[in-house]
C-alpha cells in the first residue's frame, strides 16, 4: 500500500458529507416544512441548507421522539440531468488512444485503447460527488442485522498504510520479521479470542474461512480414511455455508429449526450420521439467540465422528462471554469486518482467519507463522491442506485487526459485546414491531406483519438511516433482522427508532411509494435483471 | 464531568456512559449487563484473554516497533504481485468514509455513488478485454482462476473434467486451484512449455475431448509475454474446452485484446493498479462472454431506472448468489474486494488511456533494458528467454541463484530465485530509480 500522512483522514473533513443525510433532494419537490431548532449550532446548519441560489427550499423533516431531531440538507453542486443523477467518466471525458510505435511488433499488441480521460480536478469531483451518494458507518446508524456495521476507527488505516508494510510477499522470512511477528502475534490474539489452538491468517473473507475450514475436516477424516459425504447446516444459517459445502463437493442436509428458533435437538439427532462429515452453526444464532444445548449438540456430532463448524458472523455478541472452543466446536472462521471494525469497503475487503483445535492444525493451510528461538518463519503443516488465496491473504486488513484488538483489549472487548447486546435490546425495547423471538444477544428479528418488510426498510431510507436486513431468517415473516452495534448513542437508538415507529405508521401507499429522499428513488430490480447493462459499453442495448 | 457521564472505561469505540447504560438497562428491565446474557454457565467463559488495552498511540508505536523489523529492501520483485506508484488523489477519495464504511449495496438507493464506481470498474474491464461481462471481483487471480476452472464445469456442453494449466505457473496458483477444483472432482494437469512460451504441438498432443478448460497467460509468471494465443484459443475451440487468459490490467492496456484470440475468460490480478505491493493483497479479475452471465460468480453490477425514470444502478442476477441460491450457488463468495476494484478505477481513470498506454510501453522497454544491463555482467545471462517481456525477466547466472539472492539481500535489494541457477527480476517506474545501484550490485555478486 501506499504510504500516505494521516491527512489522508482529513481529507474526509474538506465537505459537508458528514453532516448531511445523504443525497440531494429536487428542488422542484415539495418537501416536509416543520423543523425544530435547539442550537445555535442547529440553526446555523438550516440557514446554510435554505440558500439554494434563489429558490427557497424547505429544508428539513422532523420527526417528534422527544429528542431533538433537526435535519437539514446542505446545497450541493451537482452535475446531473433528467435522466441521469452523475454522467458516467465515460460520458464526461473519453480519449481513444491508437496503439502505434509501440516497443511490441504489432501482432502482439491491440490496435486502440478507449478509457475515460478526466484531469485529476474532474477525478476527484466526479468520485467526490459519487461518495455523497452512498451511506457508510460514518453517515448514521446502520442496523443491518447479521453484518455488524459498527464504527471503523481511524487510526487503523493509518496503520494499514505505513510503508514498512508495503512489502513483497516473495520476500525471505529473514527480511519480513517484523510482518511475522506481528501475524504471529495476530495468530496468538485470534486463538485466545475464540478459544482455538491454532489459527490461519491466509483466508481473505468470511466465505473463504468457511471453505478453509470444511477442506480442513475434509483433510481431517480422509487422513483417517473415513469417507463422509454431507454437512449439515441449519436452515437459518447464512447462505455462504450452504454455498461452501457445496463447493467442497458435499451435500448438504438441511435442518429445520425448532419452535423456539434453536436446533431442534430431534431433527439433529434424525439429521446427523455415519455420513457426516460436519454441522455447520452460527452462536449466537441469525435470530440473536444462544444455542443453549450446545454441548448436547457437540457430543451428538462428535459421537457421529463429525466436526463441529463455528460459523463466526455472530462473534460480537460473546467476545469475552463465551469461546467457541470452550464451547465444543472443532474449527471457526473470525468475520474480522464485524467482530473486529476492519471497514467492509462496499463489499470488501474483509479477512476470515480460521482457527481449529490442537489436532486439526497439521491440516491448516501452507503456510503457517511460528517462532522459533525469537525468530519468526513460514512451515508447511505436516498434512496442510494447501493454499485458500494466491499469497497470505488480505494483509492490509489483518493490520487493521490487530491494530484495534490491540486497542480494545480484555477489557475494551469485553465492553463491546455488553454494549452491542444492551443496544439491541433497547432499541427492540423501543421499536413498535414485534419481535417474536428471545432472548437475544447483539441482533433481533422484528416483524413488519402485515407490511411488506423490504418496503419498510425503503421508506426507513426516507428518514435518513440505513434500514435492517430484510426477509431473512425466513422464520420470521417479513423479517428485519436488526443489529445497531455498540457504537450507537443512547440518542441515536431514540432516533433509529423514531424511525422504526415512523415506519411502522406509514400507510402501505407510502411504502410503496418510498424512498424519495435518497439519491435515487426506488430501483426497478426486474429490469436490471430481465435487461442486464453491466456496462457503459452496454448501455444502449435493449 | 462526574464518574457517571465518562465514556472511559471498556470500548473506546462503544460510545454509553454510565449514567446512559444505567438508563437503557432499566427501559430494558434488566439488573447488570451480565444478565443480558443467555450463556449456559457451564460455557461461559470467566477467563482473561491476557490482552492488554493500548492507547492508540501506544498501538501505532507497537506496530511501528514491529515492522520496524522488516528490512528495508528495494524490491525488483514481481510474479504476480506489482508495485506501481498510486497518486495521492486515489487514498484521498478512496479513504472518504461514505465509500470505506459502506456495506455491500443491498440498499442501492442510498449506494448509488459505489454502485456507479462498480459499474465503471466493470466497464474498463469489458474495454480491456474485448468480453462482454465482468464481475466486480474475486479475492485474487488465483482465486478467480478456480472460479474460472469451476465455470468451465457448468458450461460446457459435454462432460470433461481435465484443466489444462501451463507448467511455468507461480506454485501458489496452482494449489489454490488445486482446492477449488477438488469438490468438483475436476483434475489439473500441467502442459509443457517451450522457452518461456506454450509448445503449441505438446499442447495439442494432451488435450482431449474431455478437456474442459485450457489456461494460458501473458504475460506469463516469468514475465514472457505469450506469442501463440490465438493458436491456443483454436486447439481449446476445436475440443469445445473454455479457453481462459490470465493477464493484468496495464498488460492488457498494450497487449492482444483477448477477445480478439479467442478468450472465453480473462482471469487476473488487478491490484497493480490502484494498491501497489501490500504483501498479496490482491483484486481478482473475473471477465467472460455474454452466454455465460447466468454462470458468473460473484457480484455484478447493471443499469436500471429509478421512478423518477434516472438512470440507477443496483447489484443484479443475485438469483446465481450464496444468500439466494444456497447450495445451487454459482460460488460461495460474499464479501468480495469492492474497496481495492474502487482504487482500480480510480488509478485507471487518473491514467487516462494515454498514461496506461505509456505505463504499459515502458514494463516492456524498462525490463528490456534492464536485461540488457545485466546481460553485460559476466556470469550472468539475461533474458534467459530470447522472448518480449513485460516488467520482469530470468536470469541465469553462474552463481548459485540462493546465494545471489542472499548476497543482494545483504546490499538491499530483492530478486526471486527460480531454480539452481535463475533468478527473476522485475521492475517497474517504483524501482527504475535505483537501477543504477542494482545493477552495480548484481555485477559484485554474480562474480
Amino acid at each position: 500500500m501506499p504510504q500516505t500522512s494521516s491527512s489522508r483522514r482529513s481529507g474526509r473533513w474538506r465537505n459537508d458529507t458528514r453532516r448531511t443525510a445523504f443525497g440531494e433532494t429536487p428542488w422542484d419537490k415539495p418537501r416536509p416544512t416543520s423543523f425544530t431548532l435547539d442550537s445555535g449550532v442547529s440553526l446555523r446548519l438550516v440557514l446554510l441548507g435554505e440558500t439554494p441560489w434563489d429558490k427557497p427550499r424547505p429544508t428539513s423533516f422532523t420527526l417528534d421522539t422527544g429528542v431533538s431531531r433537526v435535519k437539514y440538507d446542505q446545497a450541493r453542486w451537482t452535475d446531473d440531468s433528467d435522466d441521469l443523477y452523475e454522467p458516467l467518466l465515460s460520458e464526461k471525458a473519453s480519449k481513444t488512444v491508437d496503439i502505434e510505435d509501440s516497443p511490441l511488433p504489432d501482432d502482439l499488441t491491440r490496435d486502440s485503447l478507449s478509457l475515460p480521460d478526466p484531469a485529476e480536478p474532474e477525478l476527484a469531483r466526479h468520485y467526490t460527488r459519487l461518495s455523497q451518494m452512498n451511506y457508510g458507518v460514518e453517515s448514521g446508524p446502520f442496523p443491518l442485522g447479521s453484518c455488524t456495521m459498527k464504527y471503523n476507527p481511524s487510526f487503523t488505516e493509518d496503520v494499514a498504510a505505513r510503508a514498512d508494510a508495503a512489502i513483497h510477499p516473495d520476500r525471505p522470512d529473514s527480511t519480513v520479521q517484523g510482518t511475522l511477528a506481528l501475524c504471529h502475534r495476530l495468530q496468538d490474539y485470534l486463538g485466545r479470542i475464540g478459544g482455538m489452538d491454532a489459527v490461519t491468517l491466509q483466508p481473505p473473507a468470511g466465505a473463504a474461512g468457511e471453505f478453509t475450514g470444511i477442506q480442513i475436516a475434509k483433510a481431517y477424516h480422509d487422513h483417517n480414511d473415513d469417507e463422509r459425504s454431507e454437512v449439515v447446516i441449519p436452515d437459518s444459517a447464512h447462505g455462504t455455508n450452504f454455498a461452501t459445502a457445496a463447493m467442497a463437493g458435499y451435500e448438504v442436509v438441511e435442518l429445520p429449526s425448532g419452535d423456539d428458533g434453536r436446533v431442534d435437538i430431534e431433527a439433529l439427532e434424525a439429521a446427523v450420521g455415519d455420513d457426516t462429515a460436519a454441522l455447520m452453526l452460527t452462536n449466537p444464532n441469525t435470530l440473536g439467540l444462544f444455542e443453549r444445548d450446545i454441548e448436547h449438540i457437540a457430543d451428538i456430532v462428535h459421537d457421529a465422528g463429525g466436526l463441529l463448524y463455528y460459523d463466526g458472523a455472530n462473534l460480537n455478541a460473546l467476545l469475552g462471554r463465551a469461546r467457541p472452543g470452550d464451547m465444543g466446536f472443532d474449527v471457526m472462521h473470525y468475520n474480522v469486518h464485524k467482530t473486529f471494525a476492519t471497514p467492509h469497503g462496499g463489499g470488501g475487503p474483509g479477512a476470515g482467519p480460521v482457527g481449529v483445535r490442537e489436532e486439526l492444525a497439521q491440516f491448516l493451510p501452507n503456510p503457517h507463522v511460528r517462532e522459533r528461538g525469537g525468530n519468526y518463519e513460514h512451515y508447511e503443516p505436516d498434512h496442510s491442506i494447501g493454499k485458500i488465496h494466491g499469497f497470505y491473504g488480505n494483509w492490509p486488513v489483518l493490520l487493521k485487526t490487530f491494530a484495534y484488538i490491540a486497542r480494545l483489549g480484555d477489557e475494551g472487548l469485553r465492553d463491546a459485546s455488553a454494549k452491542a447486546v444492551l443496544n439491541a435490546n433497547y432499541l427492540a425495547e423501543q421499536i413498535e414491531y414485534e419481535v417474536p423471538f428471545g432472548p437475544f444477544h447483539h441482533e433481533f428479528v422484528a416483524s413488519a406483519g402485515e407490511q411488506d418488510a423490504a418496503d419498510a426498510a425503503k421508506r426507513m431510507l426516507d428518514y435518513g438511516v440505513h434500514p435492517p436486513t430484510t426477509k431473512w431468517p425466513e422464520i420470521v415473516d417479513e423479517a428485519l433482522m436488526t443489529e445497531p452495534t455498540e457504537g450507537e448513542t443512547k440518542r441515536s437508538l431514540d432516533q433509529l427508532a423514531a424511525a422504526f415507529n415512523a415506519v411502522a405508521g406509514d400507510s402501505d401507499a407510502e411504502l410503496a411509494d418510498a424512498p424519495s429522499r435518497p439519491a435515487a428513488k426506488r430501483i426497478d430490480q426486474a429490469t436490471a435483471a430481465r435487461n442486464p447493462r453491466l456496462s457503459w459499453q452496454a448501455l444502449d442495448d435493449t | 464531568m462526574s464518574d457517571s457521564d465518562s465514556h472511559a472505561t471498556g470500548s473506546p469505540y462503544a460510545p454509553q456512559t454510565a449514567a446512559e447504560t444505567a438508563a437503557m438497562l432499566d427501559a430494558v428491565g434488566a439488573d447488570d449487563l451480565e444478565s443480558l446474557f443467555d450463556v449456559p454457565e457451564s460455557v461461559a467463559f470467566d477467563g482473561e484473554f491476557g490482552i492488554d488495552t493500548r492507547s492508540e498511540r501506544a498501538t501505532r508505536r507497537e506496530v511501528a516497533r514491529l515492522l520496524g523489523r522488516n528490512a528495508d529492501l528495494s524490491e525488483f520483485l514481481g510474479r504476480g504481485h506489482y508495485d506501481h506508484y498510486v497518486p495521492s488523489v486515489v487514498d484521498d477519495l478512496a479513504s472518504r468514509s461514505e465509500f470505506l464504511t459502506s456495506y455491500t449495496q443491498y440498499q442501492p438507493e442510498v449506494a448509488q455513488g459505489f454502485l456507479q464506481a462498480l459499474f465503471e470498474f466493470q466497464s474498463m474491464l469489458v474495454e480491456l478485454t474485448g468480453l462482454d461481462v465482468a464481475n466486480c471481483s474475486m479475492y485474487d487471480d488465483a482465486t478467480a482462476l478456480g472460479e474460472a476452472a469451476t465455470l468451465s464445469q457448468r458450461v460446457r456442453s459435454v462432460s470433461g473434467d481435465r484443466i489444462l494449466v501451463p507448467e511455468h505457473l507461480r506454485e501458489g496458483k496452482r494449489a489454490v486451484l488445486s482446492n477449488y477444483t477438488e469438490g468438483p472432482d475436476l483434475t489439473v494437469e500441467p502442459y509443457p512449455m517451450t522457452d518461456g512460451v506454450v509448445d503449441v504441438p505438446a499442447l495439442s498432443d494432451q488435450i482431449g475431448d474431455d478437456t474442459a478448460m485450457v489456461y494460458a497467460e501473458s504475460p506469463t509468471v516469468r514475465g514472457v509475454i505469450e506469442e501463440r494465443l490465438d493458436a491456443i484459443g483454436d486447439l481449446a475451440h476445436e475440443h469445445e474446452a473454455l479457453f481462459c487468459i490470465g493477464s493484468d490490467p496495464i498488460a492488457l492496456c498494450l497487449l492482444e485484446r483477448p477477445a480478439d484470440v479467442g478468450a472465453d475468460v480473462v482471469v487476473g490480478d488487478a491490484a497493480s493498479l490502484g494498491t501497489g505491493t501490500a504483501y498479496g493483497f490482491g483484486l481478482g479479475m473475473f471477465v467472460t462472454r455474454e452466454e455465460y452471465l447466468r454462470q458468473v460468480p460473484g457480484r455484478l453490477v447493471g443499469a436500471s431506472e429509478d421512478a423518477a425514470d434516472r438512470r440507477a444502478y443496483t447489484l443484479t442476477l443475485q438469483t446465481r448468489e450464496q444468500h439466494i441460491r444456497k447450495e445451487r450457488a454459482t460460488s460461495n463468495i460474499c464479501t468480495n474486494q469492492a474497496w481495492v476494484a474502487l482504487r482500480t478505477a480510480m488509478h485507471a481513470a487518473w491514467l487516462g488511456p494515454d498514461g496506461l498506454v505509456e505505463l504499459a510501453e515502458d514494463c516492456v522497454t524498462r525490463a528490456r533494458d534492464l536485461a540488457g544491463r545485466l546481460d553485460d555482467i559476466v556470469g550472468v545471462k539475461a533474458p534467459v528467454h530470447g522472448r518480449h517481456h513485460f516488467r520482469e525477466f530470468l536470469a541465469r547466472t553462474d552463481q548459485p541463484a540462493s546465494a545471489i539472492v542472499a548476497d543482494l539481500a545483504a546490499e538491499g535489494f530483492a530478486v526471486h530465485a527460480v531454480d539452481d541457477h535463475l533468478v527473476q527480476v522485475c521492475v517497474t517506474e517504483t524501482t527504475a530509480d535505483a537501477t543504477d545501484e542494482f545493477v552495480a550490485a548484481f555485477r559484485e555478486v554474480a562474480k
